[in-house]
């Protein structure tokens, strides 16, 4: 098959450029732990109120540097006392839904979780500023999705 | 011409194709004036239905029928008028379609399926919209038989000759097609009918989305593939050239067998139920259905210089001038490939592993979507109608036509600017798609999002209404060729198909052996799928009951 000198130049160039990126993804990935929202636990999604830690949602604190934030989804609400939590640690939400699919999604950071009945995800996250930050969800859920929304106050 | 009665069947199958573009756009120009306020819905009516018709009718109805007129088309010109059977076939396949299609669209009007045409479970629609779904796909299976049917009566009669080009396109679209369509078939009828008609309590709601996304993402390939034939075979007839290179044409369109398919998973990369490692393997395979684009690119503007210089066009750059500005047929679908660029760069984007976290469910998907399927497939299959139609008809494509054609797709770039930019930005901000209007009780983020120059509630509204009065034009146009224009009578007035010459002479023949692509593509398929799905099956979770959250 006959390739073209400038094609050839061309496809090393774009194939090139498809391994360098692929080599940041990944390294980002995988040495420095940067993965997207996710995780293999499970959950009965009839039981997910008798089902530790959804059966006490929200803030827990599991050691000085390290708190748990446990959301239950549902349409159109989250279920969770205030959520408060400090800025410069690491904060591990956990958020599993009992009825569709929803996402959990924190504006202005890298916080957007899809939210699968049966599945709990899982992304840990470190605030850097305090403020108040929306919480909503972006995978349509039914006729009051545009309402579900809650917030977090990072301090 | 093409022998009268393969006419008929394309332009019924085009003519399907615009009575779902006029219904599914006046969605689009509903929505954005929902979305900022202006238009407030009767109670009989609710966005998320208008979101899923919008939805269904035009990524699914409109690129199916119209993309089967245009293979009807091609394949009865390069491969020679269809025999009974093949028509029969087709008609079957056309009409299974067209029952499927109503079934669904009765489902959304009614309200009974507001579950957008992703249709997550466990939102539970009523069964019949996914039997509907289950005959659309059904029908064109019989369609694309019907057309591999003919392609093998060709080959037979042809014995050690590659097949035109246009017929090898035609047939790696469909077979990238029913293997696509492998997925969604076995979740619609194995989890999804047998669930919503009651026979079972629960579903197994990961397991039905990666059978979901492992159809979704070829989805999109089997709207682009077509564009492609167009920008590989007929662009090169409009410019007075040949096709670039045949084998290049050839090896691009099988590699998209190979990795069109096992990349599902980069739609669910923010989803739990797949493990980092299997997602990011269906990342690196995504990277790999690049590369045929790259050589896509390449050869597109190998064909223009060529053209352009054949012309007289001098210098680095002067046979862009000495292109066929003028010839609607191909600015039309110029305009289209450029939109690809920024939608193609975006696209590796989304699929950047970590990366989609800051776009997933945005506005930026839905700006993704509107500049690759919206423009890049649409606009040049808008450029296809404005001589298919007439050639199918045998009438005249006058110059007012002509002029009316530029004013269309210049008011759909347009409007798809304003409207694509605005949703990039808004999405990037953090604004959620699929969403009716909404602040977010004032809260201020979301006001904060609407407060640019680009990213206001007029901005997008502005582009879907220009588009709106676009796809208003481009509807006249369609009508007027397919009905009322006069007939052609010289032979000078008669719009032809063109269809570019090929040089097929140094084409490795093994490109044409499709059991080689085939077997690589489920070998790809079984690498990145069995174990995942095998994990979803066995280590399932109990199963969800339906919700009727709407």
């Amino acid at each position: 098959m006959h390739l073209h000198k400038y094609e050839k130049i061309w496809l090393i160039f774009g194939i090139a450029s498809l391994v360098v990126f692929l080599s940041v993804v990944g390294i980002s990935a995988f040495s420095h732990g940067h993965t997207p929202a996710g995780g293999m636990d499970t959950i009965d999604p009839k039981k997910v109120n008798e089902t530790a830690p959804f059966d006490n949602p929200g803030v827990t604190q599991l050691d000085d540097d390290t708190y748990q934030v446990a959301i239950v989804a549902m349409a159109f609400s989250y279920t969770a006392p205030e959520l408060k939590v400090p800025a410069g640690k690491e904060i591990i939400f956990k958020v599993t839904s009992t009825d569709v699919v929803h996402s959990f999604t924190i504006d202005n950071t890298k916080v957007n979780m899809m939210v699968v009945p049966g599945q709990i995800t899982t992304k840990s996250y470190t605030f850097d500023k305090p403020g108040k930050y929306l919480i909503l969800c972006n995978e349509y859920c039914g006729s009051g999705h545009h309402f579900m929304s809650t917030e977090i106050e990072v301090y | 011409m093409i022998a009268a009665q393969d006419r008929k069947l394309a332009l019924w199958n085009i003519g399907v194709a615009y009575i779902a573009f006029l219904i599914g756009t006046l969605c689009g120009l509903l929505q954005v004036f929902i979305r900022n306020d202006a238009l407030q819905l009767p109670s009989w009516l609710d966005y998320y239905q208008i979101l899923t018709a919008h939805g269904v009718l035009l990524a699914l109805i409109f690129t199916t029928y119209f993309i089967f007129g245009f293979f009807v088309t091609g394949m009865s010109k390069s491969l020679g008028s269809f025999g009974p059977k093949v028509l029969l076939y087709s008609w079957i396949g056309f009409w299974v379609t067209t029952i499927g299609t109503v079934m669904a669209t009765v489902m959304i009007i009614s309200g009974e399926a507001s579950v957008l045409y992703t249709f997550y479970a466990p939102l539970k629609a009523s069964g019949w919209y996914y039997v509907g779904l289950a005959l659309v796909i059904v029908g064109t299976w019989i369609s694309s038989f019907a057309l591999v049917g003919h392609y093998v009566v060709w080959r037979k009669a042809h014995k050690g000759e590659l097949s035109p080009l246009f017929a090898f396109m035609t047939i790696t679209t469909i077979i990238m097609w029913i293997i696509a369509c492998l997925g969604v078939v076995a979740t619609v009828l194995f989890q999804y009918i047998p669930w919503a008609f009651g026979w079972v309590d629960t579903i197994n709601v990961e397991l039905s989305r990666s059978l979901f996304w492992y159809f979704g993402h070829p989805l999109v390939y089997f709207w682009l593939l077509p564009a492609y034939m167009a920008w590989y075979v007929i662009v090169p007839k409009l410019l007075g050239v040949k096709v670039f290179s045949d084998s290049l044409a050839r090896l691009a369109f099988v590699l998209f067998i190979l990795f069109s398919i096992p990349v599902g998973f980069h739609h669910q990369l923010t989803e739990p139920g797949i493990s980092n490692f299997w997602k990011f393997l269906q990342v690196v395979l995504t990277f790999m259905v690049i590369i045929p684009s790259l050589l896509t690119a390449f050869s597109m503007f190998g064909t223009f210089e060529r053209a352009g210089r054949k012309n007289g066009g001098q210098g680095l750059f002067g046979w862009f001038t000495k292109l066929p500005w003028k010839d609607v047929r191909f600015t039309s679908i110029f305009v289209a490939m450029a939109f690809f660029i920024p939608g193609g760069a975006g696209g590796i984007i989304n699929a950047s592993f970590q990366l989609n976290e800051v776009v997933h469910n945005t506005m930026w998907i839905v700006g993704h979507f509107h500049i690759t399927v919206g423009t890049p497939v649409a606009m040049t299959f808008m450029g296809l109608t404005f001589w298919l139609v007439p050639y199918l008809t045998g009438r005249k494509f006058s110059k007012v036509m002509q002029k009316l054609g530029f004013i269309q797709i210049i008011t759909w770039t347009i409007g798809m600017l304003l409207m694509s930019t605005s949703q990039h930005i808004l999405g990037l901000l953090g604004a959620p798609r699929r969403t009716a209007y909404t602040g977010y009780n004032n809260h201020p983020s979301a006001l904060e999002w609407f407060d640019g120059i680009l990213t206001n509630h007029v901005t997008m509204a502005v582009g879907g209404s220009i588009l709106f009065l676009s796809a208003m034009l481009l509807i006249y146009i369609v009508v007027m060729t397919m009905f009322l224009s006069p007939k052609a009578e010289l032979e000078a007035d008669f719009v032809e198909f063109p269809m570019a010459d090929s040089d097929k002479e140094h084409t490795p023949k093994f490109l044409e052996n499709w059991w080689i692509w085939i077997g690589i593509a489920f070998a790809l398929i079984i690498i990145a799928y069995a174990i995942p799905l095998y994990g979803m099956i066995h280590h399932a979770p109990p199963g969800s009951e339906g919700f009727k959250t709407w």
